[in-house]
């Protein structure tokens, strides 16, 4: 009697402080998750902040004089060769009379981008009876002017005498800031203003088009053969540590891996969709066989046994039931797996496709590179303008994996059967 | 388009192989299921067409190189084979416009190099039609009225099948082949004590031949520690967040909120890391240097920390989610037996189910160490290039992945010690992180089958 009330009394003595230590305990783990997810929430707000700006765009509007004297001579050449970038300085003088000496007219052509002349060119190119009148066009701004003008702040390169400037062309109403379609239609470029995603897109269509007409095939048929088929011996042991294996090796080393055996060895073209695809197709493939072998193993023996018990040969069984079966688990794998591979850059960096190009590639064998190279590319850029184009790009980027998540998570839903 | 062309080299004569298959079957009357006769000529084209286009590709480069090689001029054709390599190189660069040709004979050959290469271009979708072709015919003239099409198409697919299933076999073993090669040719040029032990990293300087110390500067130890203290770093972030919140998601998150928190997380792993990167080097990094500042501590731009902390957080599910997986398959009994006894929650998942998990969740860890330790893209862009050996996480440091990265981007030749050095680093970081995942998996496998 005396010995239990004793027990009880030291129990209860400590219980106070028992209880304080479980809520502490509970409040840590709680508070760990929510560390977790205002990171993600500082992640997205940072890049979101930084990268919706960039997909809009300040433009000037302007009328460029044409003078007939500047079209000498007939025809096609002419009309290419003219200086455009003269014609448009002019104009834009045209608007400060106030510029006298060389540094601010100097200082008022560089509120223009460097991209402008062209542009005219182009109008003009394309309408030929422009030249020897005006044209009056919105023009693209210099990326110092495109983000003072957007952030309303202290735009860092731009002397005081440009802030006044662009401040009275705001007066004038001609600054307005439109939807940048240009992120998306032009190739890379060193001027911010200019350069756009269209050239890696189109890397990274070919190069994940790559990955996708090797992986899958020979993923799904890995798979088949080691859940199916293979005997339980050392050889599919061997394979099964593989694959388990290069799920977990870190990605420069496929980089070396395509670069000593598919640059050196075959001697494969540098920087091209083929040998980067290739080598995200390797990465990719133990993602694939791992999500199809559980596809595979999640259809009922029964179902098996049906279709064998009614004369259908093993391959007829794969090939009818089991495999359509369990095409949703393999999709969604598939899906996850190049979403992967869409975000993968370190062996792309490796195999070359870092390039600086201009041009949009065309083909599995001509140099390309793909979106989060772009963005490291961009994120290495010194020039100011470049933080909001890489932040837009990510967003891109994002935007994409999102929806091939999506994608995986409706399929899922959709056509997963549970047995 | 040469790319549609070559489709249509491969696929057509597989389409017409197919129906040939099929119309025979049909016209040949007896009770035969036409389909297979049809996939029998059609794989019977297919194989063919797809190994002669693989090798085609593997080899095309080779065989141009050598016959423009054999094609040069007297003076130039007689060189050692190395020179001979530099000279091609250098035709191939003229040939794509890179570079200006210097002498008529380099022009010629360049010519002479492109009109091959554009030979090859064209010949190479009739080589793969022609392979298709006799392939298709091959086929065709198997066929018998007795000729068992479906069990010759379920040996021909199951042999492929066998060989895809070999590629992740052969991709393991390219790895340690081509990674190994590498890094016996670097040692034959820096000894392997050296580069193991060595205080001093500097390839970049072992450029020129006459340089002094131009062969000393390949000692790794600054980069294994500069990798070793961003992984600690790392950690530091990782472990008790993923273990705590894999605790609070297993044992005490409502169903709601586990619903949320979960995905939520695994999100985090999602998130491409080129995107940490440029994160860690533009938010992550200025904090860190501001918030030294004013602690009155000098922190480099592109600090340890700044790269750990933003690392640390990129492998918070890999510890979490493993972790909370082995944490659920702790038997309930356990639990039951010690909340019986009167513990509360907490001192049963301490003392009891933490405990039991231990193997488990040693296995996560390691796993997310590995990570770390290969991680690239963070690195790269908010970690420094200097090798430097301090344990000073304000400072900036270089890690092995870097070092691979930037030894090897932009053009080089590929016999010096400086690109061959990343091969050899290359080779332990995949020696290090297979040993980590080979422990972790065991580990793992043995704690499920305990509580199996």
């Amino acid at each position: 009697m005396n010995d239990a009330s004793q027990t009880v009394s030291v129990v209860r003595a400590g219980l106070h402080k028992r209880r304080a230590a479980e809520r502490r305990f509970r409040l840590a783990g709680a508070a760990a998750v929510a560390v977790a997810a205002l990171f993600i929430a500082f992640l997205f707000t940072v890049i979101v902040k930084n990268g919706l700006p960039g997909l809009w765009q300040t433009r000037i509007l302007l009328t460029v004089e044409l003078p007939a004297a500047e079209f000498q001579g007939r025809g096609e050449a002419a009309l290419k060769g003219a200086n455009y970038r003269k014609m448009v300085r002019q104009s834009l003088l045209g608007l400060f009379p106030d510029a006298t000496t060389r540094g601010e007219r100097r200082a008022a052509a560089k509120l223009l981008s460097e991209g402008a002349p062209y542009q005219v060119r182009r109008a003009v190119l394309a309408d030929p009876d422009l030249a020897g009148g005006a044209l009056t066009l919105w023009l693209p701004a210099a990326s110092s002017v495109d983000i003072f003008h957007k952030s309303g702040a202290g735009g860092g390169k731009l002397s005081d005498w440009q802030k006044q400037k662009v401040a009275q062309l705001q007066a004038a109403g001609r600054l307005r800031t439109v939807f940048h379609r240009g992120f998306f239609l032009n190739n890379d470029s060193r001027s911010p203003e200019l350069a756009g995603i269209r050239g890696a897109l189109a890397g990274t269509f070919y190069t994940l088009l790559v990955t996708l007409m090797l992986s899958f095939p020979v993923g799904v048929a890995a798979a088949c053969y080691l859940e199916e088929f293979a005997p339980r011996n050392r050889w599919t042991d061997l394979a099964e540590i593989s694959i388990n294996n290069l799920a977990a090796v870190p990605s420069v080393v496929f980089g070396l891996l395509g670069l000593a055996v598919f640059i050196n060895f075959f001697g494969l073209p540098r920087s091209v969709p083929l040998v980067g695809g290739l080598v995200l197709s390797l990465m990719t493939l133990p993602t694939i066989i791992i999500a199809a072998r559980a596809a595979l193993r999640s259809v009922p023996l029964s179902i098996r046994q049906a279709a064998l018990g009614m004369g259908a040969s093993k391959m007829q069984t794969l090939f009818h039931h089991v495999l359509p079966l369990s095409l949703p688990g393999i999709l969604t794998g598939t899906i996850i797996g190049m979403a992967q591979a869409l975000g993968e850059s370190a062996p792309l960096l490796m195999t070359g496709m870092v390039a600086f190009l201009v041009n949009t590639p065309g083909g599995v064998l001509d140099p390309a590179t793909v979106l989060p190279v772009q963005v490291f590319l961009w994120a290495d850029s010194p020039e100011r303008g470049f933080v909001e184009k890489t932040s837009a790009a990510i967003l891109v980027l994002i935007g994409f994996l999102v929806a091939m998540n999506l994608l995986a998570v409706i399929i899922r839903a959709k056509f997963q059967k549970r047995w | 388009m040469p790319t549609v062309l070559l489709f249509a080299a491969v696929l057509a004569p597989v389409a017409l192989g197919y129906f040939f298959g099929r119309r025979w079957a049909l016209g040949a009357g007896g009770r035969r299921v036409p389909g297979h006769f049809g996939i029998f000529v059609g794989l019977c084209a297919l194989l063919p067409g797809l190994a002669v286009l693989a090798l085609w590709l593997a080899l095309e480069e080779r065989v141009v190189t050598a016959m423009a090689a054999a094609a040069l001029p007297a003076g130039l054709a007689g060189l050692p084979a190395e020179r001979l390599a530099l000279v091609m190189n250098q035709v191939a660069n003229i040939a794509a416009g890179t570079v200006a040709a210097q002498s008529e004979a380099m022009a010629a050959a360049a010519a002479h190099y492109r009109a091959l290469g554009g030979y090859a271009q064209l010949l190479m979708p009739l080589a793969v039609a022609a392979a298709a072709a006799a392939g298709f015919m091959a086929g065709r003239r198997m066929l018998r009225a007795d000729f068992a099409a479906r069990s010759a198409v379920e040996r021909i697919v199951l042999a492929l099948f066998m060989v895809c299933s070999c590629a992740a076999i052969l991709t393991t073993v390219g790895i340690v082949l081509s990674v190994l090669f590498e890094t016996l040719r670097f040692f034959e040029k820096v000894s392997p004590a050296e580069f193991l032990f060595g205080l001093e990293w500097s390839p970049q300087t072992a450029i020129r031949q006459d340089q002094v110390g131009a062969s000393g500067s390949f000692g790794a130890v600054p980069v294994f520690a500069g990798t070793l203290l961003i992984t600690v770093i790392a950690m530091a972030v990782a472990a008790p967040l993923g273990l705590l919140s894999a605790v609070y998601l297993a044992e005490y998150a409502p169903r709601r909120v586990r619903a949320v928190a979960k995905p939520l997380l695994e999100l985090l792993a999602g998130i491409p890391t080129v995107v940490y990167g440029f994160f860690a080097a533009l938010t992550v990094a200025p904090l860190v240097r501001d918030g030294g500042a004013w602690l009155g501590l000098t922190a480099a731009s592109e600090s340890a920390l700044a790269a750990g902390l933003v690392m640390g957080v990129m492998i918070i599910p890999f510890v979490s989610s493993l972790s909370d997986d082995v944490i659920s398959a702790v038997p309930a009994a356990l639990r039951d037996g010690s909340l019986g006894l009167g513990a509360t929650r907490s001192e049963t998942i301490r003392r009891v189910v933490l405990p039991a998990a231990l193997p488990g969740i040693a296995g996560s860890l390691l796993l997310a160490v590995s990570r770390a330790i290969g991680e690239t893209m963070i690195v790269v862009m908010a970690a420094g290039l200097a090798a430097r050996l301090t344990a000073n996480p304000l400072d900036a440091v270089t890690t092995v992945t870097v070092q691979i990265v930037t030894l090897l981007t932009g053009d080089q030749e590929f016999d010096s010690a400086k690109t061959l050095a990343a091969f050899a680093l290359g080779l332990l970081l995949f020696l290090v992180t297979l040993i980590m995942n080979l422990i972790a998996l065991f580990i793992v496998r043995r704690y499920r089958e305990n509580y199996e």
